[in-house]
C-alpha cells in the first residue's frame, strides 16, 4: 500500500482531534480528542516502520529495521495511560469543586 | 482490487466516521462508544501490516482500559446530552476552518514531497511486528527506557490517588 494513503489517513485523523479540541467545551470530549491524535500518530509511526522494513528486506532479508519505530508506539501507549489516569483525576476534582466539566470553569484559574 | 485493499478502504472509511460521530454525539457515553470503534478500526489497520503485538495492546490497553476508565468516569459524573455545555455556533465554524486549512495545508505538503514516491508500507508480511522480534529489542536494547517507564506508571499512581483525594 503507497505510504501515501497512510499520511492521509492520519492526517485527516489528527485534524479531527484538533477540531474536537477547538470546537467542544466538555473536559473529557477534550480528552478523548487528545488521545484520538495520539492514535493518529502511532499508526503512521507503524506504517512508516514497515516502509523502512520493506526497504531494508530488499538488501538483506533477515534485517530488524523498524523495530524501534513498533517499540516507541508501544512507549508512547504507556505514556497515554499514565497521562490519562492523572487527567481523568483533575477533571473528576474539577467537577467536585464546580459541579460542571466546562472547560471555560478553568478561566478562573488565571486570578 | 485486492482483498487487503478492500479491508484497508474499510478500515479507513470507518475510522474517519466514527472520529467524525465521536464529535458530533451529544452524548458523552456515545462519543466514548465511538471512540471505542476507531481504536478498533486502527487495531485492524495494525493487524494489516502485521504489527499484531501493538494489535492486541491496543486493543487491551486502549479500548479496554482507557476507554472502561473514560466511561467509568462520564457514568460517575451523570453526565448526558441535556448537561452538556455548548460552544457558541461562530466559535465552532472558525474551530472547524481552522482545523480544515491545517489538513489542507499538511495534504499540500504530502503531495509536493516527492521522496515519497513509489515508497510503499509492506502489508501483511515482514516479522519485525511480531512478539519474539519486539520483546528481544525491548529487554536488549530498550531496557533502561522500559525500566523508567515503571518509575512513571508508579508516579502516575501516587498522583492520581493524591489528585483525587477528598480533603
Amino acid at each position: 500500500m503507497p505510504i501515501q494513503y497512510y499520511i492521509y489517513l492520519c492526517l485527516t485523523l489528527f485534524s479531527i482531534g484538533i477540531i474536537g479540541v477547538l470546537t467542544r467545551r466538555n473536559a473529557i470530549i477534550v480528552f478523548m480528542c487528545i488521545e484520538l491524535m495520539l492514535n493518529a500518530v502511532n499508526l503512521l509511526l507503524v506504517a512508516f516502520s514497515k516502509m523502512h522494513y520493506n526497504t531494508a528486506m530488499g538488501v538483506d532479508p533477515s534485517t530488524s529495521v523498524g523495530v524501534d519505530g513498533q517499540l516507541f508506539v508501544f512507549f508512547i501507549m504507556v505514556v497515554a495511560a499514565a497521562e490519562v489516569s492523572v487527567g481523568l483525576a483533575i477533571i473528576v476534582m474539577l467537577y467536585r469543586n464546580t459541579h460542571s466539566v466546562d472547560i471555560n470553569f478553568l478561566n478562573r484559574l488565571k486570578n | 482490487m485486492s482483498t487487503t485493499e478492500i479491508l484497508f478502504f474499510f478500515l479507513s472509511a470507518l475510522a474517519i466516521f466514527s472520529a467524525i460521530m465521536v464529535l458530533v454525539s451529544k452524548n458523552p457515553v456515545h462519543s466514548v462508544l465511538w471512540l471505542i470503534v476507531v481504536f478498533f478500526a486502527i487495531s485492524g489497520h495494525y493487524i494489516l501490516l502485521n504489527a499484531q503485538f501493538l494489535a492486541i495492546v491496543n486493543l487491551i490497553v486502549y479500548a479496554g482500559a482507557i476507554m472502561v476508565l473514560f466511561l467509568f468516569v462520564i457514568m460517575l459524573m451523570n453526565l448526558n446530552a441535556e448537561t452538556e455545555p455548548q460552544k457558541h455556533i461562530w466559535m465552532k465554524l472558525a474551530g472547524a476552518i481552522s482545523g480544515g486549512c491545517f489538513l489542507l495545508m499538511l495534504v499540500s505538503l504530502v503531495r509536493q514531497a516527492t521522496e515519497m514516491n513509489g515508497r510503499n508500507a509492506l502489508m501483511l508480511n515482514g516479522n519485525i511486528g511480531l512478539i519474539k522480534n519486539l520483546g528481544k529489542a525491548l529487554f536488549s536494547d530498550f531496557v533502561v527506557p522500559f525500566e523508567i517507564t515503571s518509575v512513571l506508571f508508579l508516579s502516575a499512581m501516587v498522583g492520581a490517588v493524591v489528585i483525587g483525594k477528598k480533603e
